[in-house]
């Protein structure tokens, strides 16, 4: 026990990695043993499920077969990235995916702003809560169960929905039969599940606005509206830019779950985006190295994406990533 | 102050009525969905036809959920997402947590690489295809191995953990014990997770809630039916309209079929997402705190 205690190692505070010799590099690594243990299965873990598929992404350069394996498989270039910019539905699947994350962020990311707003402006501490319980509960409900509820309620003969239209004298819509309401039932689907849940980041975000500025605005007679325009929103500016960041970094990579779940011969023609075009190329299909390729293709957009976006929002706002 | 926060204007007393009866609006439409499938649930299927099913069950009947609960199909998927969850969630917690203190600690050699290594995750990854050939390869296809271990350890986890047992786990709380011979075990053990039950709960009821709710790895991985758990016993049900010929067995016209298969789906519905619904409220301060940490800057 007692060759385990390091006197450098005890004082507080400061990381000795860098000004301590090389030679005692040894001497802290036998010591700490243990924690490089403790770490050892994720490394694992990491080098097998996700390092390793990243050594699959060259299948994408090759005419992968199965006998051969990954490494034995022939090269062929850039074939199948070119065979996919020439499938006659390349530019309607990118369309296709570009609308449904533009749209969705569009709609989506200011709804959660907006209702942390109104909610931070409640004053009946119990009705408050009352009203974030019930809001944050949709985020629980899983996708199969969503899209089922939409399936429930937008069916054309029992359909809560279509009742109502028709009370009010319309026909019936075939929602889920129509690529016209994809986008909107897709976005507005999003809008209704998560929309609440994402309001904590903003609350923590508006709970940490320093009160002496409000009190300052009051005083100078600014009323609540004023208060919200002048305070609140300039004080969660960071918070915002660092999730609007996030979410344009994330664009290329919406949910399969719930395009797949909504999908149907009937709605293709706005359903099909890039995730459920892999899947189906990829699983469905065995195509092995065309889906990869259409993956890699994705990825290699949305890390140009983050990148830019990152860069962009450094200089103008001071805020970023990294 | 506190007066001077209070004091309103005509002005303010608006802004609070208008807020109030938006937000109480906006309130009800997340709810009112909900509300309507119990109370769906609970009607006469010929009712919520003709549309007559508004605020309360109307012809109340327990049919749709003696339908469901006589089907063995929900009990195998409910057994199944019961079991992975267990397993997922013990295998998960423990790879995320005994990641997350070697990270936390300032004196780790080597940290920030692998931290880094641990990081690139999130922007490069091999993607679905390289994945899939890989868990097919292992000879993972269709076990529970290939929905519980290569998801093992996510990054973000890692983070909010990381970030918990760097702000409640002193430094000089290892630099005493250690002084007293303590090894980083013991300490780890019979220092460290007694004070984090409250981010080991955070991460249980993450882990559970993502199991419980998950489909895409088990619509991958598996193909044996009697694997499936019940996000993909649903899927059947409420997306695909393949309700099982045992809930049938007794309905004979199309149109009753048709009548019966929408009270099953309002039924699963509840019957799939009580068990969180109901704990939720409780666990609900759980949520927002790990929210609350994970927001803070890795």
């Amino acid at each position: 026990m007692k060759g385990r205690i390091n006197v450098n190692s005890t004082t507080s505070g400061t990381d000795h990695s860098m000004i301590q010799p090389k030679r005692k590099a040894w001497s802290r690594f036998k010591r700490d043993y243990e924690l490089y243990l403790f770490l050892l299965p994720i490394i694992i873990l990491y080098l097998v499920f996700k390092y390793y598929p990243m050594y699959g992404v060259q299948i994408a350069f090759k005419d992968f077969s199965p006998s051969q394996g990954i490494w034995g498989s022939e090269w062929v270039g850039f074939q199948h990235f070119i065979d996919f910019f020439n499938t006659y539905n390349f530019w309607t699947i990118i369309t296709n995916t570009l609308s449904l994350s533009f749209l969705s962020l569009l709609f989506g990311f200011p709804a959660p702003i907006i209702i942390a707003i109104m909610l931070n402006q409640m004053l009946g501490k119990s009705y408050k809560k009352f009203v974030q319980t019930v809001i944050y509960a949709p985020h629980f409900i899983s996708t199969v169960v969503l899209v089922g509820m939409l399936n429930v309620f937008l069916s054309p003969n029992s359909g809560i929905v279509n009742h109502v239209i028709t009370l009010f004298g319309g026909d019936p819509i075939l929602f889920l039969a129509d690529a016209g309401w994809f986008r909107p039932l897709y976005i507005l689907s999003g809008i209704w599940q998560e929309t609440g849940f994402a309001t904590i980041i903003y609350l923590a975000a508006l709970a940490g606005v320093n009160p002496e500025l409000h009190e300052a605005a009051i005083m100078d007679g600014a009323s609540k509206w004023k208060r919200v325009w002048y305070v609140d929103i300039p004080s969660i500016l960071p918070t915002i830019v660092i999730l609007l960041i996030l979410a344009l970094g994330n664009i290329m990579s919406i949910g399969f779950e719930k395009a797949f779940l909504m999908q149907s011969d009937l709605n293709y023609a706005t359903s099909n985006i890039i995730p459920t075009y892999v899947y189906e190329m990829g699983i469905q299909k065995a195509q092995y190295s065309f889906s990869t390729a259409v993956g890699l293709f994705n990825s290699f957009i949305n890390i140009v994406l983050i990148f830019t976006v990152n860069r962009i929002a450094k200089k103008m706002t001071e805020t970023s990533l990294w | 102050m506190n007066s001077l926060l209070k004091r309103k204007s005509r002005g303010d007393a608006w802004f609070d009525i208008i807020n109030y009866t938006m937000l109480t609006i906006i309130m009800l439409l997340v709810l009112y969905p909900l509300y309507f499938v119990l109370v769906a649930s609970l009607s006469d299927p010929n009712y919520i036809y003709s549309g007559e099913v508004w605020l309360f069950p109307k012809g109340f009947t327990l049919d749709g959920y003696e339908r469901i609960f006589s089907d063995s199909s929900i009990w195998i998927g409910y057994g199944n997402s019961i079991l992975y969850a267990t397993l997922g969630t013990l295998i998960g917690v423990a790879v995320t947590v005994f990641a997350a203190y070697p990270l936390a600690r300032k004196d780790l050699a080597g940290k920030s690489v692998i931290m880094w290594f641990l990081l690139v995750t999130m922007f490069f990854s091999g993607g679905l295809i390289p994945t899939y050939l890989l868990i097919k390869d292992l000879h993972m296809l269709n076990t529970i191995w290939a929905l519980v271990i290569p998801g093992a350890g996510g990054v973000f986890n890692v983070i909010i953990v990381r970030t918990f047992f760097q702000s409640s786990i002193p430094d000089e709380m290892w630099e005493a014990a250690s002084i007293d011979g303590c090894s980083n075990t013991r300490f780890f053990w019979s220092i460290v997770l007694p004070l984090s039950k409250s981010i080991l709960a955070v991460m249980v009821l993450y882990h559970v809630v993502g199991f419980w709710n998950g489909f895409f790895d088990a619509l991958i991985y598996l193909n044996d039916e009697s694997k499936y758990p019940l996000q993909l016993v649903l899927r059947n049900i409420l997306v695909q309209n393949q309700v099982n010929s045992g809930m049938m067995i007794d309905v004979e016209s199309y149109a009753a079929k048709m009548r019966v298969t929408e009270l099953i789906k309002y039924g699963v519905i509840m019957v799939s997402s009580l068990p969180l619904l109901i704990l939720y409220p409780f666990l609900q301060k759980y949520f927002v705190k790990g929210v609350m940490i994970g927001s803070i800057k890795g």
